[in-house]
């Protein structure tokens, strides 16, 4: 009698949403080739906290990892979001430029690097406001200054998800890889009801935060290209072969015209159905895994 | 909040192009010239309120779906006329930024927003790095996602410096609300932490801003105003076709190096490590 068949996939699967950033970065490369750069022994941490009674941490919740993935080079920056939020101050953000634009650097010069952003994110740390909000202007220049040279991947594997001014970075990426528990939005439901009242948006209807924002319907409607299960060994694969792929003359946020069209023929005199937009949506305008 | 949000921009758009209607195909909301400025034609680039607008979360002057892909629309034109030019005949763009935020609506989240921003910076910095000059001129508020979308990506910042400038990630009642603080103590925090401050002064501060712009009252500019300000954003032209293409110059000025100094010593401590990883 084999003892494996009457136990699930899920109970012998390695989770990855259950690990921290750290982690998840360091499970998405070759063994033993990597190493961690500016961590926590180096203490640059946010000078901007303890001048508001809010501890910092030593690597400001910003992880970055350089090593070989499927035998290239890459750099994975992950967002720790149980620290802050995930939220982007000076130095998450400014560490997290370098990086890209390192990676830019030797892509430029024949060493492709891609890049892995592992976002967790509610966006701008409001302790450091606009230096926040200019280093994710910044980032988003550097993952356009890379993506020409080599992938740029967004990960979002939940469960903080990715919102605010980073949503912007997925958007700009080569490509987005998600799971079922991540979600991907400007602005979260909160916020929205805050702003625009609970007609707007009922941020306790959680079935309508995920109709809008999950992974399933980000990859449905084509603004993700691939949805993976919470396994390590199958996000890293699924990584993997984004890293291996070739480059794109366009990507996504290039194809302007395609998606003024879509926003032009919605209907707005009343919400809209995320399933049917799903249907409206659903072709192959990039090229996903799926 | 002020109730003006977004006549700044309109006002100054037409006193810089002459021009106050949306292009035939355009939403209300989006203004876009191709006008004079010195001996050169540049792209004038501007959101305004509409409030008859078919997404009703943009009408006061909010960045939405339309406003994001019809920036990018326009933007990518330029672009691709230009794609065989040298870098010293590429279009300018200048963007007049007065927008209060992105909009935050239930349509503009379930059809993508984040991607619509995404599209709009994505065009903003590919001109920038195509080579060509893109002047933001902060006329009034420039606020969050509104400003990631219109106008952040700019290799050169001007804004005026008048107290109706307010360039910030949330506005004072939401920043006070999340950060668990009354208003009058956000503003006291401001002064004392620059980045937290609504006063463009604290701003400029920061070593972000190319230049501060005085106006006496930039609601009613005077023709001579007008003038000045175009000399100004010639300027800016100028020194932007003779600098780099990225934003690094953000990172140069004396303000930078000492408001910044935490993120630029991180930049230079990863630099370093990375050559041997």
């Amino acid at each position: 009698m084999n003892q494996t068949s009457t136990i699930p996939d899920f109970v012998s699967r390695k989770s990855f949403i259950e690990v921290d950033g750290r982690k998840r970065a360091q499970s998405l490369f070759d063994e033993g080739t990597w190493k961690e750069l500016v961590g926590p022994f180096d203490r640059m941490e946010s000078p901007w906290l303890p001048l508001q009674g809010v501890a910092p941490q030593f690597d400001d919740g910003c992880i970055v990892i350089k090593g070989k993935i499927g035998g290239m080079a890459a750099v994975a920056i992950a967002l720790e979001g149980a620290f802050q939020g995930g939220s982007i101050g000076e130095v998450s953000g400014a560490k997290m430029a370098a990086a890209l634009d390192l990676a830019t650097k030797d892509s430029v010069a024949g060493k492709r690097t891609a890049a892995i952003l592992l976002l967790e994110t509610g966006g701008v740390r409001l302790q450091e406001a606009n230096l926040g909000l200019a280093a994710v202007a910044e980032v988003i220049s550097s993952v356009l200054a890379l993506r020409p040279h080599a992938p740029v991947i967004t990960l979002i594997a939940g469960t903080v998800g990715c919102f605010g001014g980073m949503s912007l970075a997925a958007g700009v990426s080569s490509y987005v890889v998600m799971t079922r528990e991540a979600r991907l939005g400007l602005n979260g439901p909160e916020v929205i009801e805050q702003e625009s009242g609970i007609d707007e948006f009922d941020s306790s209807d959680r079935a309508l935060i995920w109709a809008i924002h999950g992974g399933e319907q980000r990859v449905g409607m084509g603004l993700a290209d691939a949805l993976v299960e919470d396994d390590a060994e199958k996000i890293k694969a699924t990584i993997r072969e984004y890293v291996q792929a070739d480059l794109l003359p366009e990507y996504r946020s290039q194809q302007v015209e395609l998606y003024r069209d879509r926003i032009t023929a919605l209907d707005t005199s009343a919400q809209i159905d995320p399933i049917s937009l799903r249907r409206e949506w659903n072709n192959t305008t990039t090229g996903g895994l799926r | 909040m002020s109730e003006h949000i977004g006549l700044r921009g309109r006002v100054w758009f037409e006193a810089l192009t002459g021009n106050n209607q949306p292009v035939s195909g355009d939403p209300g909301t989006v203004l876009a010239s191709n006008s004079q400025i010195g001996d050169e034609i540049a792209l004038f680039l501007c959101v305004v309120p509409n409030p008859s607008s078919r997404f009703p979360c943009v009408r006061d002057g909010q960045v939405g779906l339309e406003e994001a892909f019809t920036l990018a629309h326009h933007l990518r034109r330029v672009i691709a006329e230009d794609r065989e030019k040298p870098r010293a005949q590429k279009r300018t763009v200048i963007a007049i930024v007065d927008v209060k935020s992105q909009a935050y609506g239930r349509r503009e989240e379930t059809a993508g927003i984040f991607f619509a921003a995404a599209a709009s910076s994505d065009a903003y910095a590919s001109a920038r790095m195509a080579g060509h000059p893109v002047i933001s001129l902060v006329a009034g508020q420039a606020f969050s996602g509104g400003f990631l979308t219109h106008g952040y990506q700019a290799n050169r910042i001007l804004s005026f410096d008048d107290s109706g400038i307010v360039i910030h990630a949330m506005h004072k009642e939401a920043a006070a609300r999340i950060t668990r603080r009354s208003v009058d103590e956000l503003e006291e925090l401001g002064h004392q932490i620059a980045p937290m401050s609504y006063d463009v002064h604290d701003y400029a501060r920061l070593g972000l801003l190319y230049k501060l712009l005085h106006v006496d009252d930039p609601q009613n500019p005077t023709a001579a105003d007008v003038e000045a300000i175009k000399h100004e954003l010639i300027g800016a032209i100028q020194d932007a076709r003779r600098g780099a293409t990225d934003l690094s110059n953000r990172l140069q000025s004396d303000a930078a190096k000492q408001t910044r100094k935490a993120g630029i010593a991180v930049r230079a401590a990863l630099e370093a490590q990375w050559q041997n990883a």
